[in-house]
């Protein structure tokens, strides 16, 4: 593009400030399960970049492909499946190459997770001042008392009351709520840069839900941590989130500043997506409902993945795969984005009811 | 805490009250014990002195009560056959088959753990498979030809360990008699101990495995990877405990059956336990001596479970809580 002569004068935008600094820095990440039938192609190529402070929500129906990137990132992919191709940079080191024994140390330490399930995140047989320290001095080099000294700061730091009697007791003793606030805890012991929380919230009821966003946006504003948070909740990503990705198919289609991909979706699938949703899609024109459902990963369409459910597909769409393109404020993987020959937007048909 | 032991101990008391009640039935339904002991020849006066003495002349309520008293105090009356008290030969006998079982027991738990947990872990490479496939063999093979085959190589063809018997037996106490202390006590418990062990470590091994395949699959698992705790740490600090809850009951039930088992096993290898003592009263219908077997391998079970339960309440804290209110 040349748009610009001069780069010095281009705004300062996030894309550019992240090539050097971003926390976060996925390029082309692959992720394949061989069996016996063939392989499955469970994430394809998939590009995405977190900024230090930055939240990046992630969204996608059920099997899009959110928790396997996540996974993927810290290497607790499931074997077979396994990276195939593409980057993963932690501020700017890559980590996708690391053997199990180098990768050990970066979980917990650089890599915070926090998984969807407080209830079944902990272990039942150890009393959560044992998992805390056990944790904090795999990270740390702190004894014992330093260690359990720690343990109640964090305890407290996630809101914990009156952690010192608590310290001793075992996971059943606490709700689903302060069972999670101590899985943030665990996962916060070591002060990570990058935190991946994978529906950090769907097992809990709103009004828990909303301490627990609340607290994860706390900490990592008070702490200038990265965190990819991987949700289905679209309510969830307009509060807590700076920039959304949308998933599909084991792709990511759309990314962008949140207001922009919630308000104005640039991606057809996006575009259902966010109609389909209330609270959200109630201020907008009626768009459509999206048909049919998600390909199974062993039958994904050639070109655009969502193309048999496309309004807009075209033959171009069945043929070539679209690559992130950009749009206004984001990109999105659509052919109507194509700079120099962008397929037509078919008018929306009325629906009969 | 204490109700919940004081429950246990009940449950306890009445198995050990039902295993009496059958026990004391063998007396009257097998056979009859004046007869057994007086022989064809005796008068009638005779046996009624006999039954008097013996306190068969009592109502049957009144007998089951004196039982019951006189096996609280390990009193089973006279062998039949030997004409010695139950009790000194049950005595006599019991520390071959302790040692056999034990040593057995910790052959099969510490070998069974320690491959169960292997399989798992190193699932897919060859010595696995081969450990699992081997442990199929061991599995269907039954106990007594477990024993001939292993006489047959290592005693018969190899000539490396005994065939037969406890081998040099030192006192250690009035009671007790060890071979557990000398070269050939050592030696000869070796295959007996393999024999009797085998198919509850192939059990346990499997068990382990299983059970640890599946916890290995939790949630809790994958987060204390997360964590960054180390493989080692994952696998035998958090995955081994939580696969020893279910696995702690079925091998307290296992030692059980290692004793009962030990019948098979004593008479393979001419062993001089309580199992062969057991084998020759059944031969010649000794009652008292079944009666007191019968009543010694339930008090061994009851006793298991009993510390299974026990041990399972200290490895995990929900029950803790749940019996200790609060
Ligand atoms: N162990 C596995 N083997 C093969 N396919 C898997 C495995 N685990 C997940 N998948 C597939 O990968 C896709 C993405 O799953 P996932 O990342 O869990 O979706 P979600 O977006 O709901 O978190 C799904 O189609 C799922 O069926
Ligand atoms: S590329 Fe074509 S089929 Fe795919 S979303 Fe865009 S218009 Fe629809
Ligand atoms: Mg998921």
């Amino acid at each position: 593009m040349s748009l610009t002569q001069n780069s010095a004068e281009r705004p300062d935008t996030a894309s550019q400030r992240e090539d050097t600094t971003a926390v976060l820095s996925v390029r082309n990440l692959r992720v394949e399960f061989p069996n016996r039938h063939g392989t499955l192609v469970a994430l394809d190529d998939i590009s995405f970049d977190i900024a230090p402070g930055e939240i990046l929500g992630v969204v996608g129906e059920s099997g899009a492909g959110k928790s396997m990137t996540g996974n993927a990132v810290i290497q607790l992919l499931e074997p077979p499946g396994h990276i195939a191709a593409g980057e993963v940079r932690l501020s700017g080191e890559r980590i996708d190459n690391l053997s199990e024994e180098d990768f050990v140390p970066l979980r917990g330490r650089r890599i915070g997770m926090i998984f969807q399930d407080p209830l079944t995140s902990l272990n039942p047989l150890f009393s959560i001042g044992d998992q805390l320290v056990e944790t904090i001095r795999a990270h740390l080099p702190l004894n014992e008392k330093k260690a359990r000294a720690k343990a109640l700061d964090l305890l407290r730091e996630v809101g914990i009351p009156a952690p010192e009697t608590r310290l001793d007791s075992y996971p059943h003793q606490f709700s689903g709520g302060m069972r999670q606030r101590v899985v943030i805890a665990l996962a916060l012991a070591a002060e990570p840069e990058l935190i991946i929380a994978d529906e950090p919230t769907t097992a809990l009821d709103v009004s828990v839900q909303a301490q627990i966003l609340a607290l994860l946006k706390k900490v990592c504003a008070e702490r200038g941590a990265a965190v990819m948070l991987v949700t289905h909740d679209m309510g969830v990503i307009a509060e807590t989130a700076n920039r959304v990705a949308v998933m599909y198919a084991g792709r990511l289609i759309e990314i962008g500043p949140v207001d922009d991909v919630i308000q104005r979706p640039q991606h057809p699938y996006t575009e259902g997506l966010m109609a389909s949703i209330p609270g959200l899609g109630a201020r907008r024109e009626r768009l459509y409902q999206i048909e049919g459902a998600m390909p199974r990963l062993a039958a994904i369409p050639s070109g655009c993945a969502f193309n048999p459910r496309c309004p807009h597909a075209a033959d171009r769409c069945r043929q070539e795969r679209p690559s992130l393109l950009a749009t206004s404020q984001g990109q999105a993987a659509c052919w109507l984005h194509d700079p120099v020959n962008p397929v037509a937007r078919r008018p929306l048909q009325e629906t009969s009811s | 805490m204490l109700a919940f032991f004081i429950q246990r101990l009940m449950q306890a008391a009445f198995v050990m009250l039902v295993v009496a009640l059958i026990a004391f039935s063998l007396f009257h339904y097998v056979g009859d014990p004046v007869l057994n002991m007086l022989g064809q020849e005796a008068t009638d006066a005779d046996r009624a002195a006999l039954r008097t003495q013996l306190g068969l002349d009592q109502t049957i309520l009144v007998q089951f009560w004196q039982f019951m008293v006189s096996a609280v105090q390990f009193e089973f009356g006279i062998s039949y056959r030997s004409a010695r008290p139950v009790s000194e030969l049950i005595l006599e006998r019991l520390p071959a088959t302790l040692e056999l079982a034990i040593v057995s027991a910790i052959f099969a738990v510490v070998m069974g753990i320690v491959l169960g947990i292997y399989t798992a872990i190193q699932r897919g490479n060859w010595l696995s498979r081969f450990i699992m496939t081997a442990s199929l063999i061991g599995v269907s093979l039954p106990t007594f030809l477990i024993g001939i085959l292993l006489i047959y190589l290592f005693a018969v063809e190899l000539g490396w360990l005994p065939a037969f018997g406890r081998g040099q037996v030192v006192e250690l106490t009035s009671w007790w008699d060890t071979g557990l202390l000398t070269t050939s006590g050592l030696r000869s418990i070796i295959l007996p101990a393999i024999t009797l062990g085998l198919f509850q470590l192939t059990l346990i091994m499997r068990l382990v495995r299983a059970e640890m395949l599946e916890v290995l699959r939790t949630d809790y698992i994958k987060f204390a990877r997360a964590r960054g705790l180390s493989r080692r740490v994952v696998n035998l600090r958090h995955a081994l405990k939580n696969t020893m809850v279910p696995v702690i009951t079925i091998i307290g039930l296992q030692l059980g059956t290692i004793i009962a088992f030990a019948i098979i096993t004593e008479t393979v290898f001419q062993w001089p336990g309580v199992g062969a003592l057991f084998i020759t009263a059944v031969r010649f219908v000794d009652i008292p001596v079944m009666a007191a077997y019968l009543m010694m391998i339930a008090l061994v079970f009851v006793v298991i479970n009993l510390v299974v339960d026990l041990l399972y309440y200290a490895v995990d804290p929900r029950l803790r809580v749940q019996g200790g209110g609060k």
